[in-house]
């Protein structure tokens, strides 16, 4: 019963942004004043807690840093293995399973990426690229609290993403995997881990972008939205607007 | 004596880095990012020296008068020349201040082109990939503006599938659209940001 509840709110929620989605023109904004808000305020969260812990992250001995980004990498590809059936891309599904299953016994739990040395090359896959796939547009671009830049579509990819990842099956909603099975805190340590990799990676870059930028709202608007559609399409479109500057 | 030896090895320093690169447009960023990289991590230079480097090299290989016009979008078609022109100035000034500001630090990297692409007799693009000393192998596509075949131009830098041209010009049209599309406000911000 309860299962049916979640369903019907689940298709609800989606009804409701894929209606935004077609209405709205691909890079509008739902409501600038509210996410320029909401962009200060990850502002000041990434200044008083994620910027301070990349650092710290920084100063780890690199295998250690190279191992924990190895495992959150590797626990991240099992929601590319699902989306990568729903997009028909069996290539990348054989690297995705394949590098998962490497990776978590040789690789032992995934500290190690022994499957990247045998060509195995796993691209990330979510339920929003896999919506993109489909031919559904962005919709309108908004910000959301902690989590940053999204659209429609990818925020009804992220909610989707913890439906369709086996990883947080076994961790948020504890269902058994070989007799073993986790809670929701494990799931938020991996994807705040994940973040903490991440910002720590693009530590200068992001420091350079702050300070080269007039307008970094909208900096980090135009990158979010080239990059998801580089990964929707998974290549670089060359879309060579120049073209009308020389006429 | 030795200011004046001094002075000269860097007259020459940079006379070097003004000779002019090859035409073809892949070995025209092979010799160009590669001569940039060994001049930046060269110790013995300071701020000042590199950051006259960068900007002599940009405004000899960098089509900046192009990039400008492409970043302003299409509110270039309804400005006025006088607008234009005093746009242009300030671009170039906040495009040379915020590229020095970004290589002025810069540690050696290994360069490496690793293709090409010719789109068109205007251009073409160089595939290439740069793997700094303290992390992993970055990918930059290079747009080379080549209608004039004898002297190629950079117009855009594409990291990891993101480019800066397009970057800079969706931050410029939030600032204009948010403003009544008022080229001077826009003006304002670059001569705002090259001051400071």
């Amino acid at each position: 019963m309860q299962l049916l509840k979640k369903i019907k709110l689940t298709l609800t929620t989606f009804a409701i942004i894929l209606i935004f989605t077609v209405n709205a023109n691909s890079v509008e904004e739902c409501f600038e004043r509210t996410s320029r808000a909401i962009f200060k305020f990850n502002m000041a969260v990434d200044d008083i807690v994620l910027e301070p812990l990349a650092k710290g992250y920084n100063k780890l001995p690199s295998p250690i840093k190279e191992g924990t980004s190895n495992f959150t990498s590797n626990i991240g590809t099992l929601l590319s293995i699902p989306n990568n059936v729903f997009q028909g891309n069996f290539k990348q599904l054989g690297h995705s399973v394949g590098s998962f299953a490497i990776n978590s016994t040789v690789g032992i739990f995934g500290f190690l990426n022994p499957a990247e040395k045998i060509g195995l090359k796993p691209t990330k896959e979510d339920v929003g690229q896999t919506l993109g796939s489909y031919g559904i547009g962005p919709g309108c671009y908004f910000v959301l609290p902690i989590l940053g830049p999204a659209t429609a579509r990818d925020a009804v990819g992220l909610l989707a993403d913890t439906f369709v990842d086996p990883f947080a099956h076994v961790t948020i909603r504890e269902k058994e995997i070989f007799n073993s099975s986790g809670n929701a805190l494990d799931y938020y340590t991996v994807k705040g881990t994940t973040a903490v990799d991440f910002r720590a990676d693009n530590d200068k870059n992001f420091q350079s972008l702050e300070k080269n930028s007039i307008d970094l709202y909208s900096s980090l608007k135009s990158i979010y939205l080239q990059d998801r559609e580089n990964k929707i399409n998974n290549s670089i479109e060359d879309k060579d607007e120049w073209g009308n500057l020389d006429n | 004596m030795r200011k004046v030896v001094y002075f000269f090895s860097l007259f020459f320093l940079f006379q070097s880095s003004l000779l002019a690169y090859s035409s073809n447009p892949k070995d025209f960023i092979n010799e160009l990012v590669n001569d940039a990289i060994n001049k930046l991590s060269n110790k013995n230079l300071n701020k000042e020296q590199k950051k006259i480097f960068i900007e002599e090299i940009a405004e000899e290989n960098v089509d900046i008068n192009a990039l400008g016009l492409y970043t302003l979008g299409e509110i270039r078609k309804s400005s006025t020349k006088d607008d234009i022109s005093n746009y242009q100035i300030s671009f170039k000034k906040y495009f040379l201040k915020s590229l020095t500001s970004r290589l002025t630090d810069y540690s050696s990297s290994k360069f490496e082109v690793v293709g090409e692409d010719k789109k068109s007799a205007n251009y073409t693009i160089i595939n290439s990939t740069i793997i700094p000393e303290d992390g992993l192998e970055i990918k930059i596509d290079w747009r080379v503006y080549t209608k004039n075949p004898e002297k190629p131009l950079i117009r855009d830098l594409i990291v990891e599938g993101l480019s800066l041209a397009r970057t800079q010009k969706e931050e410029f049209s939030s600032i204009l659209s948010s403003n009544n599309n008022d080229i001077k406000v826009l003006i304002n911000k670059l001569e705002e940001f090259s001051n400071n």
